[in-house]
C-alpha cells in the first residue's frame, strides 16, 4: 500500500464532502481531529515506503514520504487550531477543502514528471480559492482577496507554463529524470536558466517570495484566520520541497542563476521586513514576515548542494512549527473572528501568561534567537550559502534579521509591557495548553537537538 | 584525548551542574504558587549553585593554563558542534563572580519585587544558567546560544519590571546587542569554514591571513565593544541601566558587562592576534576617550544611577586599556578589574536600590544628608564609593596599578591620559558621596538597612578589602593561564 497516505486523505475529504449534504453538524470537530490524526499516522507508518507509479511520473521515496508527514502534521495542527464554528461558513466544505489541499500537496511532492505537477498544483490551489472567501465577515474584504488571490494564482500558474514549454523544448520529455540529463547543456545559456526561473515562479508566488509577493498581505487580512493559517504554512512546505527538486535540476550551480537566486532573496528579506515594521494588524504582520522567510530560505537553495537543501527542509519544518504557534495565539484572542490588531495584544502576559509565553517562543524563534528552532534553522542556512563563498547574501540575511527583531519583539513588548483596559483573565481549556506547550517545547527543542530531524532531511536529499 | 583539555575527574559532570543547576531550579518554581516558596526555592538553587562553584574552585589547578573539568559531547555532529566546556583561570574568576551575585539578586529583589514574583524569580536563574555558560563553553555554537539566550531574560527584566521608560531603554538595549551578535555569529561561521571546527581551542593561534584576521576582527570587535561598551556603542548603557530594576542593573553591570571584555581576552587576542595588534591603537585610543567622557558625564549627573552606569563607561575602559598593552601586569589588571568593577558597581547599584526602596527617588538630592539617618548604610556607601575611584587599600587600586603599569610601560601617553581619568573619578564620586552623607540637615523618617541587606553587602565589603590588602591569592588563580596568553602573544609578535 505505497500510495495510502494520497487514499486516505482523498477519502477524507469525500467524507466531508457527503457530510456536507447532511445537517447533523455536532461531531464535526471531533471527527475532523480524529481523522486527521489518522493522516498522520498513515503517513508515519507508510514513510519508508518506495515505487515508482504511473509510467515513472510518481514516486514515492524517503523526500517525498518525509514532506508527506509534514504536510499532513500541519493539516493536523490547523484543524486542531480550528475550532470555533462563528468564524467559518460552511464547516463541512471548509474541511473538505482542507483535505482536498492537502492531498493536492501531497501528490505534488511526489510528482517528478511536469504535467502531474501542474495538475497537482492546481488541485491544491483551487481548493484554496475556494476556501478563502468562505468566511462570515460584514465587510466584503474576504470577497476581494478570493478574487485577487485567484487571479494571481492563475498569473503565476501561468508564467509556470510557460517555463515547462521552454523545459519540454529543451530535453524533449516532461520527466524531471530526462531533463535533468539535458539542463548540463543549457544551464549556462539565457534559455536553460530563463525556464528554469519561470517553472520555479508558481512556487515563488506559494512561498511569497519577491516579486510574486503581492497577494499575500491582502489574503492573510481577507481570509478568515483558519484559511490564513492554513495558506501561510502547508504549502510553503509542499513549495519549499518542489523548488528543491527544480534546483537539483540544474545539476551544477552557475553563476548567472544563483545571481538571480540572490537577488531575489536580498530584495524578498529586505522588502518583507521593512514593510513588517509599519504594520498595525497583525496577519498583515505575518504575510510581511513570510515574504521576508521566503527570502532566507532561498539562502540554503544556492549552495545547491544536499547540505543547503536539507537545510531549506529543516528551515521549512521550523517555519511551519513556529508560524502555527504565532497563528494560534491570533486565533485564540480574535473575537468574533474579527482580525487582531497588534495594539489588542496589550496586557496578554497577565491575561494568559501561558498564551504570551507561546507568543513570546514564536515570535523570538521567527526573529532568529538562539535556543528557538528559528536561531538552529537559520544558521544552518547561513553556513551553507558562506560555505558555497556568498559572504554578501549571509551579511545580507545577518543585517536583515536585526531589522527583523524589532517587529517581532514589538509583539512581546505589547504583550508584556503594556497594560489594558481589559484585563480580564483568559481562561484556556485544556486541550488549547496542551497545544500551547506542544508548539512552545517543539520550538526549543528544534533549537536544541536538531540532529535527528536534520539527518532525516540530509539521508534523503 | 586534545592536548588542551584536561577532561573533568569527577564522578559527576560539575560543570554541567553549576550551569544547569539554576535552570532545574527554574523548572521547578514553575510549579510552585506560594510566593515565599518561590523566594526561598530561587535563593536555595542560586546557594547550591554556589556551594558547586565553590568545590569548583577549590578543585581548580592554578599550576597549568589548560582548560580543566572538560566535558566533550558531540552535539549536532552534521556540522561538527560538540557541546564542549571547560575553565581556565579567566573563566573560573568570572564564574564564581557570577554564582556570588546571584543569590545575592534575589536577597535584594526580596521586597523589591511584588509583582509577578515567579517569572521574575525564573528570569533571574535563567539568566545565571546563560551566564555561566558563557563563560563554560568552549564551542563557539553553544557560547553563541548561552550568549544569544541571556539576552531574552535580561530583556523581559527590563520590560516587565523597569522604570517609567522602561519600553524604550528594553528594546534599545535588545536591538544593539543583537545588532553586535549577528556579526559575531558571521566571523564565527567564517572561523568555521577555515577550520572545520567550532571548537575554540582549536581556533587560537593559527596563522590566518592577515586580511582574514582583520575582517573577523572587527566583526567580534563591534559585537564585543557594544557589550562592553566601549565609547561610541555605550549609548544603551545608561537608558538601560537607569531602567531596569536593581537586580538587572547589577546583573548588567557585574557580569554582563564582562562578556565583552572576557572575549576580547578570550576570542580577539588568542584567535586573531596580528589584527588585534593593528587594530590596539584604535582601541586604547577609544577606551581613553571613555574613561575621561564617562568620568565628565559623571560630574554632572543629578540622578545617582545614572551616575553609576556612566562610570562604569569609564571604568570599563580600563579593562580594555589593559587588554590592549599586551603585557601580563595589563591582562592581570584587566581581569581584576572585571572583577572589581563587578563587585564595586554591583554593589553601588545595589546600594541606590536600598535607598530608592525607601525614598522612590534616585535625584541625588532626595537622598542626601543620609550620614546620620542611615550609618550603616553610609558606610557601606562611603566602601563602595572609594573602591570606585580605585582609592589604596581597597580592590580597585590594585586593579588600577596594574593596569597602569603595564599600559606606561608601553605608552606613556595613555598612561599619563589614563590617571587624569582616575582623578576625574575621585572628584565625581567624592562629590556624589559628600552629597548623601552631608548634603542636606533636615530630619527625615527613614529607616536604616534591615538585617537581610546586611547580609548580602557584607560578602561584597569583604572582597573589597580582602583584594585590596592581599590580592595575591587571587593573582595566583589566573596567573598561569594569564602569562601563557601573554607568551603566546609574544612568540606571534616576532
Amino acid at each position: 500500500m505505497t500510495l495510502l497516505p494520497e487514499i486516505y486523505i482523498l477519502s477524507f475529504s469525500v467524507l466531508f464532502l457527503f457530510l456536507s449534504l447532511g445537517k447533523g453538524k455536532k461531531l464535526l470537530f471531533p471527527l475532523a481531529r480524529a481523522l486527521s490524526l489518522g493522516a498522520v499516522a498513515v503517513c508515519l507508518f507508510s514513510l519508508n515506503s518506495e515505487g515508482l507509479f504511473f509510467a515513472g511520473a510518481y514516486q514515492v521515496d524517503g523526500f517525498s514520504q518525509i514532506f508527506k508527514l509534514l504536510l499532513t502534521i500541519g493539516l493536523a495542527l490547523v484543524v486542531f487550531m480550528f475550532n470555533r464554528d462563528d468564524e467559518v461558513e460552511n464547516m463541512p466544505e471548509f474541511f473538505m477543502f482542507l483535505g482536498l489541499s492537502t492531498l493536492g500537496l501531497t501528490i505534488l511532492v511526489s510528482s517528478v514528471e511536469l504535467i502531474s505537477i501542474l495538475i497537482s498544483l492546481e488541485i491544491s490551489s483551487f481548493s484554496l480559492y475556494a476556501i478563502v472567501p468562505l468566511r462570515r465577515s460584514k465587510t466584503t474584504t474576504h470577497l476581494e482577496a478570493a478574487i485577487k488571490y485567484l487571479f494571481f494564482g492563475a498569473i503565476a500558474t501561468g508564467i509556470m507554463l510557460y517555463g515547462m514549454g521552454y523545459l519540454y523544448g529543451m530535453a524533449h520529455s516532461t520527466y524531471l529524470v530526462d531533463i535533468a540529463a539535458k539542463m548540463p547543456s543549457f544551464i549556462d545559456k539565457p534559455l536553460g536558466i530563463l525556464a528554469l526561473l519561470l517553472t520555479m515562479t508558481a512556487f515563488f508566488f506559494k512561498l511569497s517570495l519577491f516579486p510574486f509577493h503581492f497577494w499575500a498581505p491582502d489574503i492573510y487580512e481577507g481570509a478568515s484566520d483558519a484559511t490564513t493559517t492554513f495558506i501561510a504554512t502547508v504549502p510553503k512546505v509542499a513549495a519549499a520541497a518542489l523548488l528543491i527538486r527544480l534546483t537539483m535540476l540544474a545539476g551544477l550551480p552557475t553563476a548567472q542563476l544563483t545571481v538571480l537566486l540572490m537577488v531575489l532573496a536580498a530584495f524578498s528579506m529586505t522588502l518583507g521586513n521593512l514593510a513588517g515594521l509599519v504594520q498595525r494588524d497583525l496577519k498583515r504582520l505575518v504575510a510581511y514576515s513570510g515574504i521576508a522567510h521566503a527570502g532566507y530560505l532561498m539562502l540554503g537553495l544556492l549552495s545547491f548542494n544536499k547540505a543547503g537543501n536539507a537545510a531549506v527542509a529543516y528551515y521549512i519544518t521550523v517555519y511551519l512549527f513556529m508560524n502555527l504557534a504565532l497563528f494560534y495565539v491570533i486565533m485564540l484572542l480574535s473575537k468574533n473572528g474579527e482580525n487582531l490588531k497588534i495594539a489588542d495584544l496589550a496586557g496578554l502576559a497577565r491575561r494568559s501568561p501561558l498564551l504570551a509565553f507561546t507568543l513570546a517562543v514564536a515570535a523570538f524563534s521567527l526573529a532568529g534567537i538562539p535556543p528557538t528552532g528559528g536561531f538552529t534553522g537559520k544558521f544552518f542556512l547561513l553556513v551553507t550559502a558562506f560555505r558555497a563563498g556568498y559572504l554578501a547574501i549571509v551579511i545580507i540575511a545577518a543585517v536583515n534579521a536585526v531589522i527583523s527583531v524589532f517587529y517581532y519583539l514589538n509583539l512581546v513588548r505589547v504583550s508584556y509591557s503594556r497594560e489594558s483596559e481589559d484585563s480580564a483573565p483568559f481562561k484556556l481549556s485544556f486541550s488549547e495548553k496542551a497545544l500551547c506547550w506542544l508548539f512552545s517545547i517543539v520550538i526549543i527543542l528544534l533549537g536544541l537537538l536538531p540532529l535527528n530531524v536534520l539527518d532525516m532531511f540530509s539521508r534523503v536529499m | 584525548m586534545l592536548p588542551y583539555l584536561t577532561m573533568n575527574p569527577f564522578g559527576f559532570p560539575v560543570l554541567s551542574t553549576t550551569i544547569f543547576l539554576p535552570l532545574l531550579g527554574a523548572l521547578i518554581i514553575l510549579f510552585l504558587s506560594n510566593e515565599r516558596m518561590i523566594k526561598i526555592a530561587s535563593l536555595l538553587t542560586a546557594l547550591g549553585t554556589l556551594a558547586v562553584s565553590v568545590f569548583l574552585f577549590a578543585n581548580f589547578d592554578s599550576q597549568t593554563s589548560i582548560f580543566q573539568f572538560a566535558e566533550n559531547f558531540s552535539w549536532i555532529a552534521a556540522y561538527n558542534i560538540n557541546y564542549m566546556l571547560g575553565v581556565d583561570g579567566i573563566s573560573i574568576m568570572l564564574i564564581m563572580l557570577t554564582t556570588i551575585i546571584s543569590p545575592i539578586a534575589v536577597l535584594s529583589s526580596w521586597k523589591a519585587v511584588q509583582t509577578r514574583v515567579k517569572e521574575f524569580m525564573i528570569s533571574i536563574l535563567i539568566m545565571e544558567t546563560a551566564m555561566i555558560g558563557v563563560f563554560c563553553s568552549l564551542d563557539f555554537i553553544l557560547f553563541y546560544f548561552f550568549w544569544e539566550a541571556m539576552l531574552i531574560p535580561m530583556y523581559l527584566l527590563i520590560a516587565i519590571w523597569g522604570g517609567p521608560n522602561k519600553d524604550y531603554a528594553s528594546l534599545k538595549f535588545f536591538i544593539y546587542t543583537l545588532f553586535g551578535s549577528v556579526f559575531l555569529l558571521v566571523a564565527i561561521i567564517a572561523i568555521y569554514l577555515v577550520n572545520g571546527t567550532f571548537s575554540i581551542p582549536e581556533a587560537m593561534f593559527r596563522n590566518y591571513s592577515f586580511q582574514f584576521q582583520f575582517w573577523v576582527f572587527l566583526a567580534f570587535g563591534i559585537a564585543f565593544a557594544i557589550k562592553v561598551p566601549m565609547f561610541p556603542f555605550h549609548t544603551w548603557l545608561p537608558a538601560a541601566h537607569t531602567e531596569a530594576p536593581t537586580v538587572g542593573s547589577v546583573f548588567l553591570a557585574s557580569i554582563l558587562l564582562k562578556m565583552g571584555t572576557y572575549g576580547f581576552m578570550r576570542f580577539c587576542l588568542p584567535i586573531v592576534p596580528q589584527a588585534s595588534f593593528c587594530f590596539a591603537p584604535l582601541m586604547i585610543g577609544l577606551s581613553l576617550i571613555g574613561i575621561i567622557y564617562g568620568g565628565f558625564v559623571c560630574l554632572s549627573q543629578t540622578d545617582m544611577k545614572k551616575l553609576v552606569a556612566y562610570s562604569s563607561v569609564a571604568h570599563m575602559g580600563f579593562v580594555i586599556l589593559g587588554i590592549f598593552t599586551f603585557s601580563i601586569y595589563g591582562f592581570v589588571g584587566a581581569l581584576f578589574q572585571m572583577l572589581n568593577h563587578g563587585v564595586t558597581t554591583g554593589g553601588l547599584f545595589l546600594l541606590v536600590g536600598i535607598v530608592y526602596e525607601r525614598t522612590h527617588s534616585r535625584q541625588i538630592y532626595d537622598n542626601a544628608g543620609l550620614g546620620k539617618i542611615m550609618p550603616i548604610y553610609m558606610f557601606f556607601f562611603g566602601l563602595f564609593a572609594v573602591s570606585s575611584f580605585a582609592f589604596p587599600g581597597t580592590n580597585s587600586f590594585v586593579g588600577e596599578l596594574y593596569v597602569l603599569i603595564g599600559t606606561f610601560a608601553t605608552n606613556k601617553v595613555a598612561g599619563f591620559l589614563a590617571i587624569v581619568g582616575a582623578v576625574i573619578a575621585a572628584a565625581y564620586m567624592l562629590k556624589l558621596l559628600k552629597q548623601i552623607a552631608w548634603g542636606r540637615e533636615d530630619k527625615r523618617d527613614i529607616k536604616d538597612m534591615s538585617i537581610r541587606e546586611i547580609i548580602y553587602m557584607l560578602p561584597l565589603a569583604v572582597f573589597v578589602l580582602w583584594v585590596g590588602l592581599f590580592p595575591r591569592p587571587f593573582v595566583n588563580v589566573m596567573e598561569y593561564t594569564l602569562v601563557n596568553l601573554a607568551m603566546q602573544l609574544d612568540k606571534v609578535s616576532h
